[in-house]
């Protein structure tokens, strides 16, 4: 039996504040110091999307347990009405980017209704498939569309997606995924994996918290779709195929279905990975792809399975480890002290 | 009205070669539940390997043609073995990732042997039939003369063979099947070889229409193919052929009559309805779960 | 007095195949009814039926007077009919507390936005979830396994676990699929004395599908019996037992041989 000691629900809110913050200030010094160069510096941004995207993938695909093959629609979605509105609109930029994302957020949220409701009566690679069949053709009007710009697509977007606000919706995603997660209504959306008629009998809305789940997890993939088109500055739709779905998908697979931290450490391997192998740019799909069929055979669960880190946790650990093995160390010097007695 | 028959004999060209590739989606479904995603870029393999037999080796269109419906079928069958096999325990979910990686993976090798510039393929049917005042390809004629003699062999092979007869009772239940002494793993094998020979076909006769080769050709191709199959009614073959049939001639009609930019729209538009009416297909049984 | 639960006229019908026909009942509050009846006679298509798993083709269905017939699976439920299955369906990878809080999902009413920004509605509610699952865990001493993962228990503590699950929705009648099935004499002995106490504690009436004979004469108050989709008799355990067309119903194939 070990005593917990970081049970005090507030204090573990300071610590994981502290944390995030100390983080922060960690990776702005690595900046500011030119210990991160200009270039690596700006690697933090696609990090931190492709974070958004494949934590909020996973809810639906890990937590839920249905799989959703276009993602990469919903990021459209969002990348475009970000886009749309803050190249329609001239606001001091630390009011227009966030309010451009929460758009394009919602924007996306209401497609992830629109095609959940209809897409979620069905299961498994029939879910798959019309989701698929979604992003394609939400790709397909965006390529038709004149005020999206068609197959030209919109440039001149203001580059105003930096480190700070990365890193701040990184916390909003992290944060609101974990705490949905650890509720009745996360509770909800698990039961859905795990058998759905026996969550139905138990007095679960299934349909609704599908709808839910499904329409969350668009919300935050356009998000980050607007995080995406305010650093490229350039939008272009042939960008959102469902080879992007996939991408996002081998992501979360790799991490774990299931696991937000699996999720965090794969998109920021992932992301890096391809930049450490420049030199062998024309691989690196291929190690991908390889990978993810490896990972799949040897180790199907994912390399987190569906383990969340908690900071409290490891810390509780370490200290009864600590702890442990200073009382074995106490408990083997006592004799030795009884008998020189 | 000539402009109408001239269109439904180009949707009847393109819809035998989605009939070709979706009869592999749906026998592979059949028998071991999964939407091979692969299946798409088996097809960009049939395209390569013919193109560079011919191109390299000045190898006759004919053997070149037979040479990678053998190489396609080899490559179904150790996809399966080596990927899906191990996997065939692990859940559907695991199956449907697997597939999408072994997609990416064939993608990805040919684009790094071949480069992702598209290639020239020489159309092998040359020379034009003239029906009223439209011309024909031969390619046109000869693809779906072949495609019904080869569904109508595909049908009898189901029907009468003893593998064909295998092949129905490993879908139907797998495990019965084993106990009635039937070698399920050599069932799946050849399952998946003859789709993706089908596949080869398919693409060789793709080709000889569109003649440009690329690395991802597969996915686009592979995923009409597939609403195909789910039109269908995925796991029924004819099923699967009237659903290309029906998913070419209207794609045909909606690049004459609407906007060649709109038929992908048009054909994942088919696809939801068909989802969201009737699952199960034209042909399909619907399916329930016991509680 | 009206009866908690009134079943009336009742059938559904697969592809031609009557499953069930003319099924009439009226369950008293805290009463025991026994369901029984060969393979395949539309036992358990009586428990979908009723919970909407499968929708009836005709009758009825009032719950405390009120009419649920066509209710979702989960109204049903919300609206006080809780069951368990006959194969377990557990939600196997959580942990028997987060099962028995799924069933008590509906018992909190915090929203989303509570539990995104943990307002004290969420710390409230939650606390007295984990609070009263306990309880109720504890109630079938199965309090100390509360963090194991469900799909961990031994078979018994499994189909113990799926009561639990089902009480906790706060049901008036319990439905009861095979509760028995795999328990030897001792665990069906013990398993008697607890769905008697459930009976006592919670105050429901349950409807229970069984083959073990000694468990459904041991304690139903009223029996069903059930062959082809038809109620063929119903009465105390002493008169199932002497009646005729139950006796043949069971027997008629070996006594034609």
């Amino acid at each position: 039996m070990t005593t917990r000691l970081l049970k005090n629900v507030p204090f573990r809110y300071a610590l994981n504040a502290a944390a995030a913050a100390g983080l922060y200030i960690v990776l702005m010094i690595l900046i500011d110091t030119k210990v991160l160069n200009r270039y690596q510096a700006l690697m933090l941004i696609p990090i931190g999307f492709n974070i958004i995207l494949a934590v909020s993938l996973n809810l639906s695909a890990g937590f839920m347990g249905q799989l959703p093959l276009g993602h990469a629609g919903f990021m459209s979605v969002g990348a475009y009405t970000a886009a749309l509105f803050s190249m329609s609109v001239n606001l001091p930029t630390n009011l227009e980017l966030p309010l451009a994302l929460v758009l394009g957020g919602l924007a996306a949220a209401v497609f992830g209704v629109l095609i959940g409701l209809p897409a979620l009566r069905l299961k498994g690679d029939y879910l798959a498939i019309l989701t698929l069949g979604f992003g394609e053709i939400i790709r397909v009007i965006i390529l038709n569309l004149k005020f999206t710009g068609g197959a030209y697509g919109l440039r001149g977007i203001g580059r105003q997606t930096t480190v700070t606000w990365v890193y701040i919706f990184v916390l909003i995603t992290l944060f609101a995924l974990s705490t949905l997660i650890k509720s009745r209504h996360g509770r909800a959306i698990l039961s859905i994996r795990e058998d759905e008629i026996a969550a139905e009998a138990s007095g679960i809305p299934t349909t609704y918290y599908k709808v839910l789940a499904f329409s969350v997890s668009a919300a935050f993939a356009g998000v980050a779709g607007g995080l995406y088109a305010h650093y490229l500055s350039i939008l272009d739709p042939s960008s959102f195929g469902f080879m992007k779905s996939a991408e996002i998908l081998v992501i979360v697979v790799l991490g774990g279905l299931g696991s937000l931290f699996g999720s965090v450490v794969s998109a920021t391997v992932l992301t890096i990975l391809p930049e450490l192998l420049r030199g062998f740019a024309e691989y690196r799909m291929v190690i991908y792809s390889l990978l993810l069929v490896a990972v799949m055979i040897f180790k199907p669960s994912g390399l987190c399975g569906r383990y969340d880190f908690s900071l409290g946790d490891t810390l509780d650990d370490f200290f009864a480890l600590l702890r442990d093995k200073l009382l074995k160390k106490a408990i083997k010097e006592a004799p030795a002290e009884a008998e020189g007695k | 009205m000539m402009t109408l028959v001239y269109l439904m004999i180009n949707g009847l060209q393109i819809g035998s070669i989605y009939s070709l590739v979706a009869l592999g989606y749906s026998m592979v479904y059949g028998i071991v539940k999964l939407v091979n995603f692969a299946h798409g870029d088996i097809i960009m393999v049939g395209a390569y390997s013919t193109w560079y037999l011919m191109s390299h080796f000045s190898v006759p269109a004919w053997i070149a043609a037979l040479a990678s419906v053998v190489i396609c079928s080899v490559l179904g069958m150790l996809i399966e073995k080596i990927a899906y096999k191990p996997l065939r325990k692990s859940g559907r979910l695991s199956l449907l990732v697997t597939a999408i990686g072994v997609s990416l993976l064939l993608q990805n090798v040919v684009q790094l042997l071949f480069s992702a510039n598209p290639r020239m393929f020489a159309n092998m049917f040359t020379g034009t039939v003239t029906v009223g005042e439209r011309q024909f390809s031969n390619a046109t004629t000869v693809t779906i003369a072949v495609s019904i003699a080869i569904m109508a062999g595909l049908t009898l092979l189901v029907k009468k063979t003893k593998i064909g007869k295998a092949m129905r009772t490993v879908s139907e239940d797998n495990e019965t099947a084993q106990l009635m002494g039937i070698n399920v793993n050599n069932t799946i094998s050849f399952t998946f070889a003859l789709g993706s020979g089908l596949a080869a076909v398919g693409a060789i006769f793709y080709c000889c229409s569109y003649s440009q080769i690329q690395p991802t050709m597969g996915s686009m191709l592979g995923l009409k193919a597939f609403v195909a199959a789910v039109l269908g009614g995925i796991g029924s073959l004819p099923g699967a052929m009237t659903g290309g049939l029906c998913i070419g001639i209207a794609e045909s009609l909606t690049k004459g009559y609407i906007s060649s930019q709109l038929t992908d729209a048009v054909v994942f538009g088919i696809l939801i309805v068909v989802l969201l009416v009737k699952p199960s297909g034209i042909f399909g049984r619907p399916q329930s779960e016991k509680v | 007095m009206t009866p908690v639960l009134d079943i009336s006229n009742l059938g559904i019908n697969f592809g031609g195949l009557q499953a069930l026909d003319d099924f009439n009942i009226q369950v008293r509050n805290r009463e025991i009814v026994g369901l029984i009846g060969p393979n395949g006679a539309g036992k358990t298509t009586v428990f979908n039926v009723l919970t909407n798993v499968y929708q009836p083709s005709k009758g009825g269905i009032r719950l405390t007077g009120k009419n649920i017939l066509g209710k979702s699976t989960h109204e049903v439920t919300r609206n006080g009919i809780a069951r368990t299955f006959q194969n377990i369906r557990l939600f196997k990878s959580l942990s028997v507390l987060d099962n028995v809080k799924i069933g008590l999902h509906n018992s909190m009413t915090y929203s989303l936005f509570s539990a995104w920004l943990r307002l004290p509605s969420y710390w409230k509610e939650e606390a007295a979830a984990a609070k009263l699952g306990r309880e109720l865990l504890a109630v079938f001493d199965m309090e100390e396994l509360s963090d194991a993962p469900a799909g961990s228990l031994p078979y018994g503590a499994q189909r113990r676990l799926e009561i639990v699950r089902a009480l906790a929705t706060n049901p008036k009648v319990l439905l009861l699929d095979e509760p028995a099935a795999g328990m030897n004499p001792s665990e069906t002995a013990e398993l008697m004395r607890t769905i008697h106490d459930v009976r006592d504690k919670f105050d429901v009436a349950i409807i229970l599908i069984e083959h073990d004979m000694s468990l459904v004469m041991g304690m139903c108050e009223r029996i069903l019996v059930l062959n082809y989709g038809l109620i063929i008799a119903q009465g105390t355990p002493d008169e199932i037992k002497n009646n005729p067309l139950v006796i043949e119903a069971y027997l008629g194939q070996q006594r034609g041989e």
